[in-house]
């Protein structure tokens, strides 16, 4: 019982990782047709803040998480006012070419000023207990990593769904012009979809911290890797879609981990990536692509 | 109210509209006519700002050619667009919503959806649901009740009856009339001449990018041939 509590729990963590990473993606491509490559250097961002309040003496966890937060934030809205504003209106392999460009000059940035080396950050101790709920042992950061995800997920649709400007983010990834036309501006519009998306990434790149124990100038290949990849599975563009490829990967996952015999268990990603490649074959747009379908129906 | 003046419409480098010039008064309803590709579209899309545009556009005695669509719209024009670009993806509701964006008073808010949904039940009954799920005729009304929410001092309509059931039409025209009739000043861009000259109080016809008549609809409505030969509605 115990065991199997532990591994749903498990799978609901590594999803809720991926289903915060794939909304940051997300909500970016539903309005600019980006994939934003950049997001994983907003995640390092996030985490060579912690280096800094560390290095500062600052140990306060709420402090810290605090900081990095809202550092990915401010990264994201520097990064969509300086470097993809001015790409909006290109076609998209300009914005794409722009994301990696940007992605890898911040990596450098990071090796180069800061350090090639990974830095330890020990503030986020709290998330490396265990805590017993109903006589049941559980990891506290896969609890508040699960709890954490789905607030977020609430907030944002409460956003989404109850303020003018949610709604316009969404009706933005229909038809922005006609959004315009409405009288909203498109610049507030990119800049709250890059500021929730940063939002996300630091959320992530708490619980990233969490698990790795420190940060290097890569600390972000990896998880936006996994992000695309729900995305794809989700179907790009679809916020339900990220949340849902997110915590179906993150279940095919632990699946793979628990299921397959110990001598493969190096291959445990190869395992995953064929089930995605099932479930494209089966569903190529993703499961909850959006459906192209514009203005006239007669 | 609004007054054009020797307009050039540019999508890229190509010119659409040749230097126009049209004059919308307050209160009146104003038709452009013309076979597709005349440049209506364009025209409108100059107005908002959409596409780039050399020429007077003066509203209110203010000089908007300059401005940003956003300041366009705030300024008090609204437009119910060719196509109708109603948002599918969202509810009824939350259309009529997003076309009142700049108003930020709640409870004139809420006042101006009731009043749009007592006009048009059907998209009471429909608020909750999907925009996309809504039939053509529907469609174009919430376009245009989109664009009213905005409590607009002028009303773009680009082909509101483009692509309806004749009954629909009629139905349509009968929503502008209404309109109309409430004070509303409207600019109504038409391929079906023959409705849009019972409504409008002066027309004019476009034709390849250029103005090539224009008067009151009784001027114009004389002039069969003109009209059959330019429109292929007779
Ligand atoms: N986005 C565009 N890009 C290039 N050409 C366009 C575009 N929109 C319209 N045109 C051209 O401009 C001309 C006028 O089109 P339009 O204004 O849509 O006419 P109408 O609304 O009267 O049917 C047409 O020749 C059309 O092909
Ligand atoms: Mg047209």
């Amino acid at each position: 019982m115990e065991y199997i509590v532990q591994q749903v729990l498990n799978a609901l963590s590594f999803g809720a990782e991926y289903a915060l990473l794939a909304l940051g993606l997300a909500i970016v491509f539903s309005i600019m047709g980006l994939v934003n490559f950049a997001h994983g250097e907003i995640i390092a961002v996030g985490g060579y803040t912690m280096v800094a309040f560390a290095s500062l003496a600052i140990g306060n966890p709420m402090i810290v998480m605090a900081g990095a937060v809202l550092a990915a934030m401010l990264a994201s809205l520097t990064l969509e006012r300086v470097a993809f504003r001015p790409v909006r209106k290109a076609d998209p392999t300009t914005g794409l070419l722009t994301a990696f460009g940007v992605s890898i000059v911040l990596q450098n940035l990071f090796l180069l000023f800061v350090s090639p080396r990974p830095i330890a950050v020990t503030s986020l101790y709290f998330l490396d207990w265990s805590i017993e709920i109903a006589g049941i042992r559980l990891a506290s950061l896969q609890v508040f990593e699960t709890l954490t995800t789905i607030i977020v997920i609430i907030a944002l649709m409460l956003f989404l769904r109850r303020t003018v400007l949610g709604l316009a983010v969404r009706a933005a990834s229909l038809d922005f012009e006609m959004v315009r036309l409405t009288g909203i501006r498109a610049n507030r519009v990119f800049a709250i979809a890059f500021l929730i998306s940063g939002l996300l990434a630091g959320l992530a790149c708490i619980f990233i911290m969490a698990r790795r124990g420190s940060v290097d100038p890569h600390l972000g290949f990896e998880p936006v890797l996994k992000a695309f990849v729900a995305c794809v599975v989700g179907g790009f563009g679809s916020l339900p879609g990220a949340v849902l490829g997110g915590f179906l990967l993150g279940a095919v996952e632990v699946a793979m981990l628990v299921m397959l015999p110990q001598s493969l268990g190096g291959m445990t990603d190869a395992f995953v990536f064929m089930i995605v490649a099932m479930i494209l074959i089966w569903r190529p747009d993703g499961i909850l692509s959006p459906a192209v379908e514009k203005g006239d129906k007669l | 109210m609004l007054t054009i003046q020797d307009l050039h419409v540019f999508h890229g480098p190509i010119e659409a509209v040749h230097g126009i010039s049209l004059e919308v008064e307050k209160g009146k309803c104003i038709s452009l006519l013309g076979p597709n590709g005349a440049g209506k579209t364009s025209t409108i899309s100059a107005i908002t700002g959409i596409a780039r545009s050399t020429g007077l556009i003066r509203f209110e005695g203010r000089d908007l050619s300059r401005e940003s669509v956003e300041a366009r719209i705030a300024a008090g024009i609204a437009v119910s667009p060719e196509g109708r670009r109603i948002f599918s993806n969202l509810t009824v509701l939350e259309n009529l919503t997003l076309g009142a964006a700049l108003q930020k008073d709640a409870v004139e808010k809420a006042k101006d959806t009731d009043h749009w949904f007592s006009l048009f039940p059907i998209l009471a009954e429909r608020r909750d649901q999907s925009a996309g799920t809504l039939s053509g005729g529907e469609q174009q009304m919430l376009a245009i009740a989109r664009a009213l929410m905005a409590r607009p001092k002028i009303l773009l309509l680009d082909e509101p009856s483009l692509g309806l059931a004749p009954k629909i039409v009629r139905q349509i025209f009968d929503l502008i009339a209404d309109l109309k009739a409430r004070g509303m000043t409207i600019l109504l861009v038409e391929q079906n001449a023959t409705q849009a000259l019972k409504l409008a109080d002066y027309a004019y016809l476009m034709s390849s990018g250029r103005i090539v008549a224009h008067g009151t609809a009784d001027d114009l409505g004389k002039s069969d041939k003109l009209m059959a030969e330019l429109t292929g509605v007779a």
